[in-house]
């Protein structure tokens, strides 16, 4: 079967669930009356209607830059810890409880924390993104320095491969295998998190949208939030992470 | 030259040798067998200076030393070209240039149309020939080859043999042979070393002057089994036997 017609009837299986979900969305909203759970099309409406108010795309401008900002502090920082934690096993054992401690602390807690220390604002949002997930940066790209094959580097020393030839030959590729699925984690991670931040630390971005919703019991309104948010964590996701996850590693597919 | 002078190795406690000398010239092939375990793998090492003698010295007075080891230890995420062009990317040689070169190099191991494959589209066969592309690739003087071949089926090791033994006598390449494969060892080299014991010393040295092109198949059965008759030879391939007649 041609490659064209394989990648058709994914999409179509893809795209059936999705209606699925929306139909029984539809369902739901037909059963419990619009003000609890409004409809897709109620929802479209509200979105509309935010749209015309201007604030739909600065709010998601707000929310997209906190998140990717916090997203890359953290990606950075984490995969450098990381790569020492994982090449060094007396860091990687003083690391690697700190990163578990970290992995502990539910977001809403630094949210706290971040607007004791920084006050509202951006500022506070980013940081809560950035602390929740480093730990998870940290934790890939320390697998992925230390489950490399230590024949590899044998082959590395007996071909006399200079160090930034063996960091961009063969750590960065295998560790890149390792540390792609734990940021496309991070990033999804990264959104929800801001959102949660923004609804208690700031008033702009799509967080404070969903507060503002709160306050005048604006349920479509809250759903056309919701709604972007997942919009945006699947552009982030499928429209930069994996294209570059493909560009990098086409040797997973082998094309 | 490569010379091992007195070389020893031990770990912790345990020598693996002691004392033991080796010179190999430009252009000549030594093949080295013995029992598994008995330390071959370990004076490779040693040849290569992935490893450091405890005592005595190594002295490798080749230009350029290549390793083709047990398997083919190539980088999953590389193509063909640039795995066979790893070392000489190492050197600092330009992307073209060290392109040209693995082309060059990939058709003289028969891998003309597999360049822009990824290891792990290729075979096993296919994987080893690329390792000694790759090690061939730095215009190495003297080869040392680690049981290259063991991993191939009987017809795959055959063909592997016979470009090994080409490759050697056109470009006059020095080389370390380690192989558990008498018949191997016979139909490559212009010597055979038999490594044995606890700690392991070379017990048995046989010159092979036959030809490489008079080494047809019934000699080198011939030549296997009267090198097996060899009390020396057949007291270090049956450890177990002797230990358990004792």
């Amino acid at each position: 079967m041609a490659a064209w017609v394989r990648r058709l009837l994914r999409g179509i299986g893809s795209l059936t669930g999705v209606l699925l979900l929306v139909a029984l969305w539809e369902w739901g909203s037909i059963r419990y009356g619009s003000f609890m759970l409004p409809g897709p099309r109620d929802t479209l409406t509200a979105m509309g209607r935010l749209a015309e108010q201007q604030a739909l795309l600065a709010a998601m401008w707000a929310t997209s830059w906190r998140a990717i900002t916090g997203f890359a502090l953290a990606a950075l920082a984490g995969m450098a810890l990381g790569l020492v934690a994982g090449l060094s096993r007396t860091l990687g054992r003083l690391l690697e409880p700190v990163a578990t401690v970290l992995l502990g602390i539910p977001p809403i807690a630094w949210i706290v924390l971040a607007i004791l220390w920084f006050g509202s604002g951006s500022l506070a949002s980013i940081y809560t993104v950035a602390a929740t997930t480093l730990p998870i940066a940290f934790a890939g790209a320390q697998m992925g320095a230390r489950t490399l094959d230590a024949r590899l580097v044998e082959l590395a020393t007996a071909y006399r491969l200079p160090l930034a030839q063996r960091l961009w030959d063969l750590y960065l590729p295998h560790v890149a295998s390792y540390v792609f699925p734990a940021l496309i984690t991070a990033l999804a991670v990264a959104w929800k998190v801001t959102v949660m931040a923004e609804l208690l630390a700031t008033d702009t971005g799509i967080g404070a949208g969903l507060a503002l919703a709160r306050v005048n019991l604006d349920t479509a309104a809250a759903m056309a939030w919701v709604v972007l948010v997942v919009v945006l964590l699947l552009v982030a996701e499928h429209g930069v992470l994996r294209p570059l996850q493909r560009r990098m590693e086409p040797w997973r597919t082998g094309h | 030259m490569l010379e091992l002078d007195r070389v020893g190795v031990a770990l912790g406690p345990k020598a693996i040798f002691n004392d033991l000398s080796l010179t190999i010239g430009p252009g000549e092939s030594v093949c080295l067998v013995g029992p598994s375990g008995a330390g071959k793998t370990t004076l490779l090492r040693l040849a290569a200076g992935l490893l450091a003698p405890t005592s005595g010295e190594v002295t490798n007075g080749f230009r350029e030393t290549s390793v083709v080891f047990q398997e083919p230890r190539l980088l999953p995420w590389r193509r063909v070209t640039d795995n066979i062009a790893l070392g000489l990317k190492a050197r600092g040689i330009g992307r073209r240039h060290r392109r040209a070169r693995a082309r060059e190099l990939a058709a003289a191991v028969g891998l003309a149309e597999s360049l822009d494959c990824f290891p792990h589209q290729l075979s096993g066969g296919m994987c080893q020939r690329v390792a000694l592309a790759r090690a061939l690739a730095v215009g190495a003087e003297l080869l040392l080859l680690d049981e290259p071949f063991s991993a191939l089926d009987v017809g795959l090791r055959s063909d592997a043999q016979q470009l090994m033994q080409q490759l050697v006598q056109e470009r006059a390449l020095a080389m370390m042979l380690v192989t558990h494969d008498l018949i191997e060892a016979l139909r490559l080299g212009h010597r055979v070393l038999v490594l044995a014991g606890s700690p392991a010393a070379l017990v048995y040295e046989l010159p092979v002057t036959t030809p490489f092109a008079e080494r047809t198949p019934a000699w080198l059965h011939e030549a296997a089994a009267r090198l097996l008759r060899q009390p020396l030879v057949q007291a270090s391939f049956q450890p177990l036997v002797d230990r358990e007649a004792a």
